[in-house]
């Protein structure tokens, strides 16, 4: 389980644009890269961020290893209907975290 | 070159030799204006990640004895290093909380650059984010102090520089591509992007050690609790900017 920040609003009118800000750590490992003892470090990286709003898909990303540790990304929606929000991350070594947030429209 | 010019120069050779005296600036006020925005806003500041953890480890033990951080630790980290009368010598916030750790809550002590130790030292620094450093006044830290600011001035390394070259005499200047700061610790534990983490002042100082090509200090060596010391003197009444980001 990973450490996750996800700033957006609660509530909102119908039709109004939520802006949703995410932040997840995460080392981002190229896979390129020498440790300290110079042996290559093996790749680990987040692979995808989806969020569904209900059962909706409303964004979707893949990250890529030029893509630096601890992620951050914006995007925004449409606030159509109160619902939830969820987010998964899913990547490299089976990662993967689900977070929720719920959205009431108005 | 014309009189005028001539005593402009002189002035400006004076300015940058009496280095010190020049206004305080934080690392923050020579960074770009994207990445003050960074720090500025905690959904985008990274470090808010491990305060998050921090704040779960607070939760988790400290909570117990010492309730709410937002009341408790105010002001907390803006003190440190303090004089330890247990140890009978200055100690560092780390090492503070690792006292706690080890003594009252009995479990193993914090490594060093731990995530944990950077999670915890985090929320803790969070607590005092905005206030001014405020170094104690205790007699008995003198003697620590003046052995930073020696250390601080003392040349080292195969490059044979010493702290005070750079951040007094060529503060403002540039170094490679980046400004060389001032070197106040007024955002530590900072979330560095070039090593794409948390960091404590201690693996910035370390750094800068084999920067010059010196060997650096063990982690919680004295020598750099001084140095600490002698640092937050030099930024008494700078305001904390913890968790800080830097380039």
């Amino acid at each position: 389980m990973s450490r996750a920040l996800i700033t957006m609003p609660t509530a909102a009118k119908r039709g109004d644009v939520v802006e949703i800000r995410t932040l997840i750590a995460h080392p981002m490992e190229t896979g390129y890269r020498a440790g300290e003892d110079g042996r290559i470090l093996p790749r680990n990286l987040i692979r995808r961020l989806t969020c569904h709003y209900d059962d909706v898909q409303v964004f979707g990303a893949e990250l890529f290893p030029a893509i630096a540790a601890n992620p951050y990304i914006v995007f925004s929606t449409l606030a159509t209907a109160s619902g939830t929000l969820r987010f998964t991350w899913s990547g490299d070594n089976g990662f993967a975290q689900t977070e929720s947030v719920v959205l009431t429209v108005t | 070159m014309t009189r005028a010019a001539w005593v402009a120069g002189l002035a400006l050779f004076a300015a940058s030799a009496l280095g010190a005296d020049a206004p305080r600036r934080s690392g923050f006020d020579d960074m770009t204006p994207q990445l003050q925005a960074m720090q500025r806003d905690d959904a985008s500041n990274p470090a808010m990640l491990w305060v998050q953890e921090g704040a779960a480890m607070w939760a988790r033990g400290c909570a117990r004895c010492h309730g709410d951080a937002a009341g408790s630790m105010k002001g907390v980290a803006a003190r440190y290093p303090a004089f330890d009368a247990a140890e009978n010598r200055p100690i560092t916030l780390g090492q503070r909380i690792n006292q706690c750790v080890a003594t009252r809550q009995r479990s193993t002590a914090l490594a060093p650059e731990s995530e944990a130790m950077l999670a915890i030292e985090s929320y803790v620094g969070f607590q005092s984010r905005g206030l001014p450093i405020a170094p104690p006044t205790d007699p008995r830290l003198r003697s620590y102090r003046d052995r930073g600011e020696q250390l601080f001035r003392r040349r080292l390394g195969q490059l044979d520089f010493s702290c005070a070259q750079c951040h007094d005499g060529h503060a403002g200047q540039r170094l490679g591509g980046s400004t060389i700061p001032q070197a106040h610790p007024t955002g530590y534990p900072m979330y560095r992007l070039e090593w794409q983490g948390m960091a404590s002042l201690q693996r910035r100082l370390r750094s800068c050690m084999a920067g010059v090509r010196a060997e650096p200090y063990a982690y919680g060596a004295i020598e750099f609790t001084e140095l600490e010391l002698y640092l937050a003197q030099r930024a008494a009444g700078m305001a904390l900017e913890t968790p800080a980001v830097r380039p």
